[in-house]
């Protein structure tokens, strides 16, 4: 291998452009003649639209069209999608409800598109919103969660009668209900999951353009997968044909999940765009972002465990209420149901798991995937209960733990998914290491003589990742298929451009995937250019999200480099008069085994290209395309554990320390993944401690609507954070690779808010840790006692 | 409309600009420079830092004509004559950054950080200092590390 091959500390490649302020993000770019639009939305949560008068508007300076519902509707613009179709138990098909790009006859939560004003400068579209007139006859609204399907709510959709999208299930009920009877102890928690606003550090943006000499589309997008956005735009909602439109997602600024979506702004921008006849660009202030990018999490759950005397699990049964918000957004029927009620098993061999999932309209913005997507909520589920249900029984949760933890792979759980290998004491073990965990006492004793509370909590996380074999997705209700495709291209002189569907918004692709390239190939990353983001570049490629890049895409440029070397191996052998099998490639040479004769790897490109001297029959050229489609999710998994210190008299909770030990398969950087992880916790103790949206339940007005009002975790809200890694191969790709991108988001939470409880000493209490829950939480314990 | 004139990265620029300009929109809309972000609409995120007059402002909190006759310095004026800026060159060695787009004002505001507290810069300082500035990738993890080794490098 070269020295930035597999499992190098290489330097980012992307950095310099980005700390030299050369970045490229899409507000960054400008198109001749572009134009601004600006977004009117629904100040009411639910309202009937009478009319909307825009006369006034439309004569203010520099507007230059205003356009609402009825002009969609008259181009025959279809609706935003929802791509994965969701069964209830009794077989019916969800809910869905339409959802029009801007508003047709009602608006269904603060910040629902209305109408756009497209003028010369952003001030002067800003400015002209204030003219539209709208006349709303405004309705009460469903709001909360837990209540949104009562009797009498008031309804979102009509076609979703009490506001159920589906009540899913998975599980054997009836094997459940019997773990259940005559279980020495059952452990029962009523779990709220918060809701949360993702807030990747650049808004979304989008300029729409059309070039009335190709009559083509040109859609410059924050986008973590360009080319499911042109796709969902022209087969779905038919803006554009899909080879008259080119989606472009250049650098973008954090995703996080909130980026996968099909929004309404692109859509209206890329169709306006004609009708105006230039370019239009549109960028989210934050406050938008806030309102109208797809939020996460927001689970009302009841959970029990069965467990027998001496801790052996028997049994879980989990209900959980999901609120979707207002609309179905892309993907987010799938949040609650496949990537969350299958990880309910955790790393326990549990014999009989059932879960019930309803998922649930509210006047609230759309909830779709955000860092772990469901996986988050199940591991919160799984090792609350855990912890709890050690408490209860007087066991040490380390131990509980281990007595029930999977040890035999392939592990098939109650909740369809094949564990395919891991090593869940490994990691158990060396946390509790790293942590001093016996120690533990006496920290606690110091701290209390210094007048604080100090907690440890455990999360023995696992999650599915690698998304995923098309066909089992597919049979699931996934519209599409969930593989990856690349590209890789030798130059004639010997370096190389590999095409990815994965896109890269923080990942770090341009130095992983290289180096991948730098080992396959054995030239150094300097010679390996990384192209993502281009659907006129890259053919096609379903994109990056669910830490599928590395499993998935990375595997694809696998395959495609050992088809390289498949070529470049026969003209070696041609040139240098050899049967192919006495063929070596290695560190970037082709030699005949035992002689001197050798090739580097830049000849042989050149001898392809040039193609005077190949073996006959043979195409010139050295470029070669993959499609890798996995057989399995991957299943990375770990432990963390965390100490917290808690001020009695404040409420403030600190963390004092945190050591995540994770298996994440093969790692290609070591730097990178280390950033990952940080990453992760730091969204995870984001959740945890500092954040979460809240909406007046009354009028549904989202009260959290500015960083002064929703606590973003900061510097001093993290510890420093202590990293170590297990390795399990895994065995559903070439490369062995699990992913990395939410594992600490999925595993963080519990942690902390075991360690907080541990703290207080009480069963339970809401998230986030605020100073506010935590006294108000002491004060319960306080007059329960009393 | 107001004119305006400064000293942008050593050049005398200057414009007519309408009065509500900020000048984070006079440097991206103007300049080009568009280095410097804009990240929130309530001065919370840092990520349009920039100096001036040797102190770190951000520039969505100012409008373009009160930075009437000041020195801004931007991101895109800290590489001098292509040698990056020693706080620039610890954000890469210490994967100080992931998505890219706060580290700009991060750079900005950590450089005027190590103006005013010098060389031994400890992480408790580091992180209160942080306060401004918004990061939703790093857990601030590597940021932190990055500014005490570009402390030290730039002592």
């Amino acid at each position: 291998m070269t020295d930035t091959g597999i499992g190098a500390r290489v330097r980012r490649k992307e950095d310099k452009r980005f700390i030299t302020g050369h970045g490229n993000y899409t507000d960054d770019i400008n198109l001749a003649r572009q134009t601004y639009a600006y977004f009117l939305r629904s100040p009411h949560a639910h309202a009937t639209i009478n009319s909307i008068d825009t006369a006034e508007a439309a004569k203010a300076p520099g507007v230059l069209g205003i356009f609402t519902g009825d002009d969609l509707a008259a181009d025959s613009i279809g609706g935003l999608i929802c791509g994965w179709l969701i069964h209830s138990k009794d077989g019916s098909p969800m809910n869905a409800g339409g959802h029009p790009a801007l508003a047709q006859g009602k608006v269904r939560y603060v910040g629902n598109e209305v109408a756009v004003i497209v003028a010369e400068t952003h001030a002067q579209a800003k400015s002209a919103a204030e003219l539209v007139d709208v006349d709303y006859s405004v309705h009460d609204a469903a709001v909360d969660t837990g209540s949104a399907q009562a009797s009498g709510a008031p309804q979102v959709h009509e076609e979703a009668p009490n506001n159920t999208v589906y009540e899913f299930g998975l599980g054997d009920e009836a094997a459940t209900n019997a773990a259940f009877e005559g279980a020495a102890h059952v452990t029962e928690l009523d779990i709220v999951n918060n809701r949360l606003i993702p807030n990747a550090m650049e808004p979304r943006a989008a300029i729409g353009a059309f070039d009335q000499g190709t009559d083509a589309y040109t859609l410059y997008t924050t986008s973590q997968n360009p080319h499911v956005a042109r796709l969902v735009l022209s087969a779905f909602i038919g803006v554009a044909p899909e080879h008259k439109l080119r989606v472009v997602a250049p650098d973008v600024g954090g995703g996080f999940g909130s980026k996968i979506f099909i929004y309404a702004e692109e859509t209206v921008c890329v169709w306006a765009s004609k009708k105006i006849g230039r370019p239009i660009k549109w960028v989210a202030e934050r406050s938008e972002s806030f309102q109208c990018d797809a939020h996460g999490r927001d689970h009302v759950t009841n959970a029990k465990m069965a467990l027998d005397k001496d801790g052996t699990m028997l049994g879980l049964r989990v209900k959980t209420i999901a609120n979707m918000g207002a609309y179905l957004s892309t993907f987010s029927s799938a949040v609650p149901t496949y990537l969350y009620t299958t990880l309910l098993s955790g790393q326990y061999n549990i014999p009989a798991i059932y879960a019930e999932v309803d998922a649930v309209f509210t006047n609230t913005a759309p909830v779709d995937a955000y860092r772990g997507a469901g996986r988050p909520e199940a591991c919160y589920v799984i090792e609350r209960i855990v912890e709890t249900a050690a408490r209860e029984m007087g066991l040490d949760p380390a131990d509980l733990r281990r007595k029930n933890f999977v040890t035999e792979f392939p592990h098939v759980t109650p909740v369809i998914m094949t564990y395919d290998a891991g090593d869940y004491h490994a990691s158990i073990d060396k946390a509790c290491e790293m942590i001093d965990y016996s120690g533990f006492g006496k920290r606690k004793a110091a701290s209390e003589a210094a007048g604080k509370l100090r907690g440890l909590g455990f999360s023995a996380y696992i999650e599915a990742c690698g998304i995923a074999p098309s066909a089992a997705v597919g049979s699931l209700g996934a519209g599409v298929g969930l593989w990856e495709s690349a590209e890789v291209r030798v130059n004639p002189t010997g370096n190389v451009e590999v095409l990815t569907g994965s896109h890269s918004h923080g990942q770090g692709h341009e130095t992983t995937f290289a180096q991948l390239v730098s080992d396959k190939l054995g030239i150094p990353v300097d010679q390996v250019e990384i192209v993502h983001g281009d659907t006129d570049k890259v053919q096609f490629g379903m994109g990056t999200y669910g830490s599928r890049s590395g499993a998935v895409g990375m595997s694809a440029v696998y395959q495609a480099c050992d088809k390289v070397v498949a070529k470049a191996q026969k003209v070696a052998a041609h040139v240098m008069e050899a049967a192919e099998g006495d063929i070596e490639f290695k560190d970037g040479s082709f030699s005949v085994a035992g002689t001197d004769k050798s090739m580097a790897f830049g000849e042989v490109a050149l001898t392809a290209y040039v193609a005077h001297n190949i073996p006959e029959g043979m195409e010139p050229g050295l470029k070669e395309g993959a499609f890798f489609d996995p057989s399995n999710f991957t299943f990375p998994a770990g432990c963390h554990i965390c100490e917290v210190e808690v001020d009695p008299d404040t409420g403030v909770t600190q963390v004092v320390d945190w050591v995540a030990v994770d298996d994440f398969g093969t790692v290609i950087n070591p730097m990178i993944v280390e950033g990952q992880v940080h990453g992760g916790i730091a969204q995870g103790v984001g959740q945890a401690l500092t954040e979460g949206a809240v909406y007046d339940t009354e009028s549904g007005q989202l009260l959290t609507g500015s960083y002064m009002d929703y606590c973003m975790p900061r510097a001093v809200d993290l510890p420093e954070l202590r990293l170590a890694f297990t390795e399990t191969t895994c065995p559903s790709n070439p490369l062995g690779i699990k992913g990395c991108g939410e594992a600490g988001a999925i595993a963080a939470p519990a942690a902390l808010m075991n360690a907080v409880t541990d703290a207080l000493g009480v069963a339970d209490m809401p998230m986030p840790a605020s100073p506010q829950n935590v006294w108000a939480a002491l004060q319960g314990a306080k007059q329960a006692a009393e | 409309m107001p004119s305006v004139s400064m000293k942008v990265n050593g050049s005398e620029v200057s414009a007519d600009v309408d009065a509500r300009t900020l000048l984070v929109e006079y440097l991206r809309s103007d300049l080009g420079l568009t280095g410097t972000h804009v990240g929130c609409d309530t001065s919370q995120c840092g990520a349009c830092v920039v100096h001036v007059d040797g102190k770190a402002v951000k520039s969505c909190t100012l409008l373009a004509v009160q930075a009437e006759g000041a020195e801004v310095t931007t991101i895109e004026g800290m590489a001098a004559n292509g040698d990056l800026h020693p706080m620039q060159e610890a954000f890469r060695e210490h994967h100080g950054l992931q998505c890219g787009f706060c580290t700009p004002g991060m750079i900005m505001a950590a450089t005027d950080m190590v103006a005013r507290h010098g060389k031994d810069l400890d992480e408790a300082t580091i992180r209160r200092e942080l306060e401004g500035n918004l990061c939703r990738c790093t857990g601030y993890h590597n940021i932190v590390k990055a500014i005490a080794a570009a402390a030290k490098a730039m002592g």
